[in-house]
């Protein structure tokens, strides 16, 4: 017999939820963003009168909840094998309120305090506690992107915490998986163009009941991927965290009660709040600060649908407003439509990686939770690449443009602290965390294998306004990542090292340099039917310099097939080792006969063949630099000449360096010449530099002209498409007139999706 | 609450600190007095007497003049243009828009290609330092970076009146 909806609903009044006091999980969450958003505190808490009352107590909970995150993180990363995780710390651990606002999180990819609470909360939305249920000992799992994800290959692992009946939290795990059978192989492929390339996708299913993973489950999700020995093991590290984290949880309730638990997770999302807006308030300015971003996107003459063959860059001005009150409120308006490319993001992603950001610098502390979220305000386009509008995005390398996007944000940051003297607080920006060295086949093992080489977790730095930014250091994305060791990556990956080397001129040039990236040059051994492709930005340098400074490098690959490497070590003669110091001016290439080399400002590809003894340079990027390059110390300029950071003609050319070789072969500087030198440049700078408003006058005609090359027409018509605002101030600015637009369906080339959406 | 002498400060704005003292200075909570300790050793390092009421860049300065305007000057000594106007548009620029200008700043394959992007550089007219870079596509509207709320910071997170003449 069928049931009626109105039968439904007033069984589904009737029934006792899983909640706290009978309520369903549903009814929690609306009464939490009713009471804070009536309040403006978290759960309409206008006191903290634990922590007030028993301050001792309430820091003591906090401080084993944080060790004890951290530690089932430290000791639950031994259980995987992939390196990604074993070596590079891909993972992360939260624990949340029954209504999915995080509580406290380890260290690690903490992107996912976002994207694992969106998970949760799409559960609640749609009544999960009903159907499939949510009981004691059940493991669900999601990766889905419009679900909350950063991209498939982050999959997320989420158990709930019952005491006495009652849910009275989750703990979710995630960790960067190796493959998760897109069209190609490696976790952030760049081939999809839809979510139906993206490879495996999994909508917040239940997986496990107690504390045992379903055999259906393992079955068919070790099928759809290529890595079946790391996905597995990857499983079992996010379930043995999540597990230590509950066990620690329900001992601390055993230990001091559920009332106080449950006081102080509301108590500590409060405190949170306070806390970023004392920060907001001790270290900056109120104001406005304005930034833009851009990637390139040169699908032209790629292997894609007919209708992803566009050249095009992705956009993302941001407007950062510091309100008197401490509220901070990050606006993109003017952000571009969403592509057929695999760097969209989902709005959680956005916004979850702000706080990665944020997490470096404006609040470098454990009390990162959802109360900073709760103090901020974002406004994220709808359509756009950072909010699409239809389901048929492609996300799996998000990463593209998502450092990129968020990086002026540090720099806007960064003129509140130089205003306020908070001089070791600035930075320049961070790089673009490419490339990416992606693909797979058969392995040295003979297994169906996929790679991405985590090496992109040390980039160079940006600069600060007190030193260089960190050579081949880090990457925003994960605050604890490195570059790992050659040996593991040998193992992981059939590519053996001929080189790893400082990349010199990569770091953006200052009076404090961005920190530089490094390169790696790998030979393909031991592999078969293996295919690799580039991911990186090439045509542009994705990020800014700061008050003087030069952006970072920008980049291109370099790869070689067919070569006579072979011949070379069996008779013993020199091969291409080390780095690409001076890519204008190539030396492998002297070395090598090969059926084809590219070298070329395309940067990402899809997949290519390789067969064994080709070759591959893996170009990690610099970060931008701070200040008038011609303020460097003169010293600074020799030391990075000897040890490898810069060339000779640009350290003549952009740092007015006037320098010979000693006796000894090394570089040293005339001082005295050099400043000679400078003030020369200075005149030649004001000799050659036209008023701004008279440049305006010829750039303006240009643009009346539309003279531009397509990918710059197409990036405009995409954002004045979404927005009203940014056409109107981009009329205002250049005094066009009121009717001057230019349209996506006016550049010949194809616009899919952007009349019909799919919701 | 940390606390530093002027001498740290002077040796923090000359990038001549110690490492060590520096690593320190990130790890603990913020100095309140820094801003004023601060803007009183820029104020005894410009060669001009107007008050510096917020530092807004390397070498730039929104000061306070004798009949109460607030306008954006240089260390050197030029004034650009009211601060709530964009003082890059009272700037000189030059703009790297071809290959060759790329390649005087960055090995061939390392320069972005103007097809996509350009390189702006702004400079002091009157010293001829490099103030500020952008590098967007052609087209970019030049970005006015800050619009600070001086009247709030003072007033309302220093609790005291801003600076008159």
């Amino acid at each position: 017999m069928a049931i009626s909806q109105k039968d439904l609903e007033a069984e589904q009044a009737l029934r006792r939820g899983i909640g706290w006091n009978g309520k369903t999980l549903k009814q929690m969450r609306q009464e939490i963003d009713r009471l804070s958003s009536e309040s403006g505190y978290y759960a309409g808490l206008r006191e903290l009168p634990f922590k007030e009352s028993d301050p001792i107590r309430y820091e003591k909970m906090f401080a084993k909840l944080r060790g004890g995150v951290v530690h089932a993180r430290e000791t639950a990363k031994r259980v995987a094998a992939s390196p990604i995780v074993e070596q590079e710390g891909e993972l992360c651990f939260t624990l949340y309120t029954p209504e999915a606002d995080s509580v406290v999180t380890s260290t690690g990819i903490i992107i996912h305090v976002g994207t694992m609470g969106a998970a949760i909360k799409y559960m609640i939305q749609n009544d999960y506690e009903e159907n499939p249920g949510i009981e004691p000992g059940d493991i669900f799992c999601n990766n889905d992107c419009q679900i909350g994800n950063v991209h498939p290959c982050d999959v997320h692992t989420i158990v709930p915490i019952f005491w006495d009946n009652e849910l009275i939290g989750w703990v979710g795990g995630v960790t960067h998986v190796i493959d998760v059978g897109a069209t190609a192989p490696g976790s952030m492929t760049v081939g999809p163009v839809t979510r139906y390339d993206d490879g495996y996708q999994v909508a917040c299913r239940k997986i496990g009941k107690n504390d045992t993973l379903l055999r259906d489950w393992l079955i068919e999700s070790q099928r759809s991927v290529r890595t079946t020995k790391y996905w597995l093991l990857d499983e079992r590290t996010r379930v043995a965290g999540c597990h230590m984290i509950r066990d620690l949880v329900l001992q601390m309730i055993e230990e001091e009660g559920i009332g106080a638990y449950k006081q102080f997770i509301r108590e500590v999302i409060e405190d949170g709040r306070r806390g970023f807006i004392n920060q907001i308030k001790s270290l900056t300015i109120p104001g406005k600060y304005r930034g833009v971003s851009f990637v390139d996107v040169p699908y032209k003459n790629l292997d894609v649908p007919p209708y992803a063959r566009v050249n095009t860059i992705m956009h993302a001005p941001s407007e950062m407003t510091i309100h008197k009150d401490g509220k901070f409120e990050i606006d993109f308006e003017g952000v571009n439509r969403w592509g057929w490319h695999s760097y969209n993001a989902t709005p959680v992603s956005i916004t979850s990686g702000i706080w990665v950001m944020l997490s470096q610098t404006l609040i470098p502390n454990d009390r990162v939770n959802d109360g900073a979220y709760y103090a901020s305000k974002f406004g994220l386009p709808y359509g756009s690449w950072l909010n699409p509008d239809d389901i048929r995005t492609a996300h799996s390398y998000a990463w593209h443009f998502l450092v990129s996007a968020w990086s002026p944000l540090w720099r806007s940051l960064s003129r509140s602290y130089f205003a306020r003297g908070y001089l070791e607080e600035v930075n320049a920006g961070n790089a673009n965390t490419s490339n990416w060295l992606q693909g797979g086949g058969y392995n040295q093992f003979n297994e169906n294998h996929a790679v991405n080489s985590f090496e992109s977790a040390a980039e160079g730095v940006g600069a600060s306004a007190v030193k260089d930014g960190i050579d081949h250091a880090a990457a925003v994305w994960n605050p604890e990542g490195d570059m790992g060791d050659m040996e593991i990556w040998e193992l992981a990956e059939p590519l053996l090292y001929l080189g790893r080397t400082i990349k010199p001129n990569t770091g953006g040039y200052g009076k404090y340099r961005g920190g530089n990236g490094y390169e790696t040059l790998r030979m393909v051994w031991g592999a078969k039917d293996w295919t690799m492709f580039f991911m990186g930005n090439g045509y542009m340098s994705s990020d800014c310099g700061l008050m003087g400074g030069y952006p970072a490098a920008s980049g291109y690959r370099f790869e070689a097939h067919g070569t006579n490497i072979k011949e070379l070590i069996d008779k013993k003669l020199p091969l291409p080792l080390g780095g690409d110091p001076d890519p204008g001016n190539p030396q492998y290439d002297k070395l090598i006969e090969a059926k084809e080399i590219k070298r070329d400002k395309q940067a990402i590809t899809t997949e290519t063949i390789f067969e064994n003894y080709d070759l591959y340079l893996n170009y990690l990027r610099g970060g931008p630099g701070f200040g008038d390059p011609l303020e460097r110390k003169p010293k600074a300029i020799e030391t990075d000449l000897n040890n490898g950071h810069l060339l000779p003609d640009y350290a003549e050319k952009v740092y007015g360096a006037v320098i010979h070789k000693d006796e000894k072969g090394l570089w040293v500087i005339d001082e005295a010449k050099t400043e000679q030198r400078r003030a020369e440049i200075r005149k030649e700078r004001i000799q050659r530099g036209v008023p701004t408003r008279e440049w305006m006058k010829e750039e303006r005609q240009r643009i009346l002209n539309k003279d531009a090359a397509i990918q710059v027409r197409h990036m405009y018509a995409s954002s004045f498409a979404l927005s009203r605002k940014f056409p109107e101030e981009f009329r205002n600015f250049w005094n066009l007139p009121e009717d001057w637009i230019i349209k996506e369906s006016e550049l010949e080339i194809p616009v899919f999706g952007a009349h019909h959406q799919v919701q | 609450m940390a606390k530093y002498d002027k001498k740290t400060i002077e040796e923090l704005i000359d990038g001549t600190i110690d490492f060590f003292k520096l690593k320190e200075m990130l790890s603990s909570f913020k100095d309140p007095e820094r801003f004023d300790t601060y803007l009183s050793i820029l104020q005894d390092r410009v060669p001009w007497d107007d008050k510096i009421l917020l530092p807004v860049g390397l070498h730039l300065y929104i000061v306070l003049k004798n009949n109460g305007d607030r306008i954006v000057k240089c260390d050197c000594g030029h004034e650009f243009c009211d601060y709530r106007d964009n003082w890059k548009l009272h700037a000189l620029i030059h703009v790297r828009d071809t290959e060759e200008k790329m390649e005087e700043l960055y090995p061939k394959l390392l320069a972005p290609d103007p097809q996509w992007q350009v390189i702006r550089e702004y400079y002091c007219p009157t010293c001829g330092t490099q103030l500020e870079v952008e590098n967007v596509t052609p087209w970019y509207p030049v970005i006015k970076e800050f619009d600070p709320d001086i009247d709030a910071f003072y007033e309302e997170w220093l609790g005291r009146p801003v600076p008159q003449p």
